[in-house]
């Protein structure tokens, strides 16, 4: 069997608000294993933004253990979880959170500014090697103001490309782009899965459950269906047969 | 994460923002240089009222007549009688701690020589009184004893009487001016001494012996002052003690009684200049201080915007692996940077300022090097000190909300 990244085992969320308990996450088992690409779908108050923050490790759980590529993130601290997030995992947000007036390489580098095993050059160098592998080699020094919002995301996916991550998180990664760009961000999202790389994409989006491997389906924070996805479709061929806008 | 990369990314993020950053660091330059300019003026007075104090003799002592009341009214000096010369020679020859003392009696009237006129004081004088205010003879000499025991019609002039009344340029030695219709022949010229701190033409005076100004001018016997020098200034109070206790048991005064004359060291009068100096000196400066102030709240106000504005750009930072601690260090190094960039700006445009005070103003400045060191070293802590809520406030976000915020 592959190298389990992802194993959650009775994960639970609580949270107060003013007297009443809002239970987020109840009861949630799974196991990610390297290169599987999963589609985590829900509607919104299904509890997958609590899901996406305890996998991303930015939220601990109430109950239950969560081991990130081995190790046990439940009791860690605020500090720890932070050097976790900065080896382990890749982010990809809805709304690219690059920095403003800076370039695509310096976008890049930064999750590298925190390891402190990287120097200068080592971080360009891995920087420009992201953005070569996103397909935007020739757009180096472009500032994040100067990019479309298709180059945008690719920034910032090349930025959670950089640490070699064990798992890219994406957080509705599609949401602010259009259908054409949005194929062209899956395609990307596809052939990084075809390298090998683990993903975990949170959308409340069903359409995009065809192109990947396996599809979690939360509902009322619990885990409804969790399927193989038998017929994985091609991103790459509906974007061809997407008309060419000429505007 | 290493200072350097900080450096870089609070480098980054101030030059994304250049005029903001200007700005805010304008307060800071306004703050620090207005502290050294006002510190240089209030300290270069200072310096030049002392020297000019110790120009005039800083181990002088002054003993005049009064400090009497009468039926509980206060005399005025000049009208008392209290010193006569039998007090002036009791001090030449009973007290340890002087080094010159003279008789003072003087006489405003005025000067003519030729067709020029003008006003002016003559003092009546001992050889001691050279010493004692600092003066020395350029041209010819100063009167002798003999022509003190004579009550000779001679006199020595400064150099302002010289310029304003020998208006041709002849030598004024050996000539015969009038004061008050008596003649006196001019013997000697004093060496210039230029303006005291009071603005006082020190070169505007005329001696002649003591003796001739009580007979032939004011027909009195009694005299209107000593001055005298103590041998050095340190002893200056023994001296004023010394002298205090010999004119009580002179005029025969009771335990009980107040003392008929008044001493005076330019010491004290020195202290009392300082001190006023140090006032002034302390009033500048903390209103620049206040400037300095208002200029380390501007940086508090522009981070804690800066903080708001940027909460996404924190989320993002957390989220790909800074810890607390880096936040806080990246937003305490940007404010740090602004206060030391402008301290370091604000000294040279204050050490510049104070020398144009100086050379436009003619103002006496001297600049402190502590105080260059004081300001500095007070903006980088404003700088800290007001950099540290924001940056704190940053370092706490929480990366989940913080990444989402609108």
């Amino acid at each position: 069997m592959t190298k389990e990244i992802i194993k959650l085992e009775h994960i639970s969320r609580d949270f107060h608000v003013g007297d009443e308990t809002v239970h987020a996450l109840r009861d949630v088992s799974f196991t990610i294993c390297e290169g599987e690409f999963v589609t985590i779908m829900g509607t919104s108050g299904s509890g997958k933004s609590t899901l996406l923050n305890t996998l991303g490790c930015l939220d601990t759980p109430t109950k239950g253990e969560y081991y990130l590529d081995g190790t046990s993130v439940r009791t860690m601290g605020k500090n720890a979880r932070a050097t976790l997030r900065n080896r382990k995992i890749g982010f990809v947000f809805q709304s690219y959170n690059l920095l403003p007036k800076t370039t695509a390489i310096e976008n890049v580098e930064l999750p590298l500014m925190y390891n402190p095993s990287y120097s200068a050059s080592a971080r360009k160098g891995k920087a420009v090697e992201s953005l070569k592998a996103v397909g935007l080699g020739d757009r180096l020094n472009h500032k994040s103001n100067q990019m479309s919002g298709g180059q945008m995301q690719r920034v910032a996916i090349a930025r959670a490309l950089v640490n070699d991550p064990a798992v890219i998180l994406a957080d509705e990664a599609t949401g602010n782009l259009d259908t054409r760009t949005s194929y062209d961000i899956l395609v990307l999202f596809q052939r990084l899965h075809a390298e090998g790389r683990t993903i975990i994409f949170v959308t409340h989006n069903p359409e995009i459950a065809h192109y990947s491997s396996r599809n979690i389906l939360l509902k009322d924070g619990r885990v409804v269906t969790d399927t193989m996805n038998e017929n994985v479709q091609s991103a790459a061929e509906v974007l061809a047969t997407l008309p060419v806008e000429n505007d | 994460m290493n200072i350097t990369n900080l450096l870089k990314i609070a480098l980054k993020a101030l030059s994304n923002n250049k005029m903001r950053g200007f700005l805010t660091m304008l307060g800071i330059i306004i703050g620090v240089a207005s502290v050294i300019t006002m510190l240089a003026i209030g300290q270069g007075s200072k310096k030049s009222i002392q020297s000019q104090i110790s120009e005039m003799g800083s181990n002088m002592i002054m003993i005049q007549p009064g400090g009497d009341t009468r039926g509980g009214v206060r005399q005025s000096a000049s009208a008392m009688e209290t010193l006569k010369l039998t007090d002036y020679e009791s001090i030449v020859n009973e007290t340890r701690y002087l080094s010159a003392v003279s008789p003072t009696v003087n006489s405003s009237g005025q000067l003519i020589y030729g067709a020029n006129n003008k006003p002016s004081t003559v003092y009546g004088v001992n050889q001691d009184y050279l010493e004692i205010r600092r003066y020395s003879v350029s041209d010819g000499n100063m009167f002798t004893e003999q022509e003190i025991a004579s009550a000779a019609k001679v006199c020595i002039v400064g150099k302002t009487v010289v310029d304003e009344l020998f208006t041709n340029g002849e030598n004024p030695i050996g000539k015969v001016i009038r004061f008050n219709k008596i003649p006196f022949q001019i013997i000697g010229v004093l060496t210039s001494k230029g303006y005291n701190s009071m603005g006082m033409d020190q070169d505007d005076i005329i001696l002649a012996p003591y003796t001739t100004i009580q007979k032939r001018v004011l027909a009195i016997t009694h005299i209107q002052g000593i001055n005298a020098s103590a041998i050095k200034e340190e002893y200056t109070p023994q001296a004023i003690d010394e002298i205090g206790e010999l004119l009580r048991r002179n005029h025969k005064l009771k335990e009980t009684d107040d003392d008929d004359f008044t001493i005076r060291s330019m010491e004290e009068l020195s202290s009392m200049m300082t001190s006023t100096m140090n006032i002034l000196t302390i009033l500048l400066a903390s209103v620049a201080g206040i400037s300095l102030l208002v200029g380390g709240i501007g940086i508090m106000n522009i981070m804690y915007v800066s903080v708001t504005e940027r909460t996404r750009e924190i989320g993002l930072r957390m989220s790909i692996g800074a810890k607390g601690m880096d936040i806080l260090a990246q937003f305490l190094i940007e404010s740090i940077l602004i206060s030391v960039t402008g301290g370091v700006i604000g000294v040279l445009f204050g050490v510049s300022m104070a020398l144009l005070v100086n050379l436009g103003l003619n103002f006496p400045i001297y600049i402190q090097p502590w105080s260059v060191i004081l300001s500095f070293a007070v903006c980088t802590v404003t700088g800290v000190f007001f950099g540290w809520y924001p940056a704190k406030k940053a370092a706490q976000l929480d990366p989940i909300e913080a990444i989402r915020f609108e």
